[in-house]
């Protein structure tokens, strides 16, 4: 029956491309989550009444996270090619694409992050203050447990952006389903290959959304 | 115990310089339950503030046991806050933690270990009150189970002060007075030294021992609580004092009467204790020509015994009204002429 519907399609070889795309994005995700949670606590503490206010820090930071959020992936990618050739030595490849993956989504999910650390009440953070907690005892203690939700929703659709990141790296050549639908399906003229692997790339995105909307609203005892 | 010189809080505002507290003295005794009424934007919070080290004061000094609060900073002033309770009238509990996760969070940050922060938990839950609640989230208490959880947060690391920022404020009549039976039981129990700041006469008349009004970021009157209610100096004390002893229907009874005879002579007695005022308007009766209603009456209980206000209209001719009224002063009574105007 599926065979009949995707003449074209390898199974082995959509199986070998979907790990793919779900090792580019689980990897790069591990990362942009280190990192855009620090650059969102950065963002928070600096800025004005906060812990470590501190204007010219904040505005460092903003800038940076502003402008390689505003850079299209596409431009990115070849943007950043020397660095990545230092760094991974190569520019084919699942590790190429990486990079540009974080380096791409990091900042915006570090929007997301210092957006759900605004939410936080001014008084709990008094509180802990008041009971003598140190900053990292506020850090690990108050403000991530209490912006938790807003930090797993955050990695939610950044993961599901980064999905759709992958496909693109893999047209200029990082392997994973775009790859496949591109190489194997748009450039021999097999529509069904394209139609399968946009199937696959639509699970997965909708298998992240569960497991998050599942996580967030386990966690949100508000 | 605690000793506050000079204190003087000035805000840089966009608009200049904004004092919130203004040169403020006095001192607490240990063991006393120490209020601060005054109306909204007194300067209230930010003095209480200074007592823990969340504000710093422009000029002057806080000593809580012969420790200056307001010159340590890092590790010193970290130290000295977990001697010192605080709780908020929005409660500021962590809803990512559970009752017992709120009480065990300041036993954590100072390093107490797991087996006897547990224990200490229970003991706290059980002081406050929470049995059988110690799983659920804040977002599953009552505001006054929540303050509850509050106040075995502040008093887990064994404090010598407990300062309370409006700490019954968000809560309805009855919770509030559940509440601060609760502080006058720790008080009592603990022995501890309790600050709380209110913009309720209500909540100092039942529960303080000494209060200081606020206006303006000054200290106007000072004095223990049944001294206020008998001899109040400024017009914004008057102000609060009315607040529990002039119930609201008073003033409209009072203009109707004023305007249904006008010529008697509506008077506001005061008294102290459990004086008979009922003997002393029996008497004035028969010693004197003149009739007299009762209008309304009200014993508020303070800490240090209680007060009572007695309204009443006296009719007869002009001389026999000024001989009540002589006589009622001669009788301990405070006696207060409520003018036709
Ligand atoms: N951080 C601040 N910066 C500037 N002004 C402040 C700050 N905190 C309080 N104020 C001002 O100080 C005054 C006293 O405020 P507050 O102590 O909160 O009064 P209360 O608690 O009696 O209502 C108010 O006019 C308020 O606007
Ligand atoms: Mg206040």
């Amino acid at each position: 029956m599926i065979e009949t519907l995707f003449p074209n399609v390898d199974w082995e070889k959509a199986w070998e491309k979907t790990v793919e795309t779900l090792y580019m994005t689980g990897i790069s995700l591990v990362w942009i989550f280190i990192i855009g949670i620090i650059l969102g606590l950065l963002l928070f503490l600096t800025s004005e009444g906060n812990l470590w206010q501190n204007k010219f820090i904040n505005w460092i930071i903003s800038a940076v996270v502003n402008i390689f959020r505003s850079i299209p992936f596409v431009i990115l990618i070849v943007l950043l090619i020397p660095f990545t050739r230092v760094l991974v030595g190569t520019m084919i490849g699942m590790e190429a694409a990486l990079p540009a993956l974080i380096i791409g989504s990091a900042p915006f999910y570090a929007r997301m992050v210092e957006i759900g650390l605004r939410e936080i009440d001014k008084g709990v953070i008094e509180a802990a203050k008041a009971m003598g907690a140190k900053t990292s005892t506020i850090i690990f203690k108050v403000l991530l447990p209490e912006s938790m939700p807003a930090i797993i929703s955050g990695i939610t659709v950044t993961a599901i952006a980064l999905v759709g990141y992958t496909a693109i790296a893999g047209v200029i050549g990082a392997g994973g389903l775009g790859d496949y639908a591109y190489l194997d399906g748009f450039s021999r003229n097999q529509n069904d290959v394209t139609l399968f692997a946009t199937l696959l790339i639509l699970i997965i995105v909708f298998i992240i959304q569960f497991i998050g909307d599942i996580i967030t609203k386990k966690i949100d005892k508000r | 115990m605690i000793n506050v010189q000079n204190i003087t809080k000035v805000f840089t505002t966009k608009s200049g310089p904004l004092t919130a507290v203004n040169h403020v003295n006095f001192t607490i005794d240990e063991g006393e339950i120490f209020g601060i009424i005054g109306y909204s934007g007194a300067g209230k919070s930010t003095l209480i503030r200074m007592f823990n080290g969340l504000e710093t004061p422009t000029e002057g000094s806080l000593t809580i046991a012969d420790k200056d609060i307001t010159n340590i900073r890092g590790k010193e002033l970290r130290l000295a806050r977990r001697e010192i309770g605080m709780i908020f009238q929005h409660f500021n509990l962590l809803w990512s933690r559970t009752v017992r996760g709120n009480i065990s969070f300041p036993l954590e940050i100072a390093g107490v270990p797991k087996a006897l922060r547990e224990k200490r938990v229970e003991n706290l839950i059980k002081l406050v009150g929470l049995e059988g609640r110690e799983d659920a989230y804040p977002s599953q208490l009552s505001g006054g189970q929540k303050q509850r959880v509050g106040i075995a947060r502040a008093l887990a690391n064994n404090p010598k002060v407990l300062l309370c920022d409006e700490a019954t404020s968000a809560l309805d009549p009855q919770t509030t007075d559940a509440i601060l039976d609760l502080l006058v039981d720790i008080n009592r129990k603990l022995g501890l030294t309790i600050i709380l700041i209110t913009h309720e006469m209500h909540v100092i008349r039942k529960i303080c021992h000494r209060v200081a009004v606020m206006d303006s970021g000054k200290i106007v009157e000072i004095a223990p609580v049944l001294d206020i209610f008998r001899h109040p100096k400024e017009e914004i004390t008057k102000r609060f004092i009315g607040q529990v002893t002039e119930p609201e229907e008073t003033k409209e009874t009072i203009d109707h009467l004023l305007e249904k005879y006008p010529d008697g002579k509506i008077a506001k007695l005061s008294f102290i204790g459990d004086v008979a005022e009922q003997a002393i308007i029996t008497r004035l009766i028969r010693e004197l020509p003149v009739t007299v209603n009762i209008l309304q009456g009200k014993v508020s209980q303070t800490r240090n015994g209680a007060y009572g206000t007695l309204f009443i209209h006296i009719e007869g001719n002009p001389s026999d009204i000024e001989a009540a009224i002589d006589f009622l002063n001669k009788n301990q009574v405070g006696v207060e002429v409520v003018q036709n105007d």
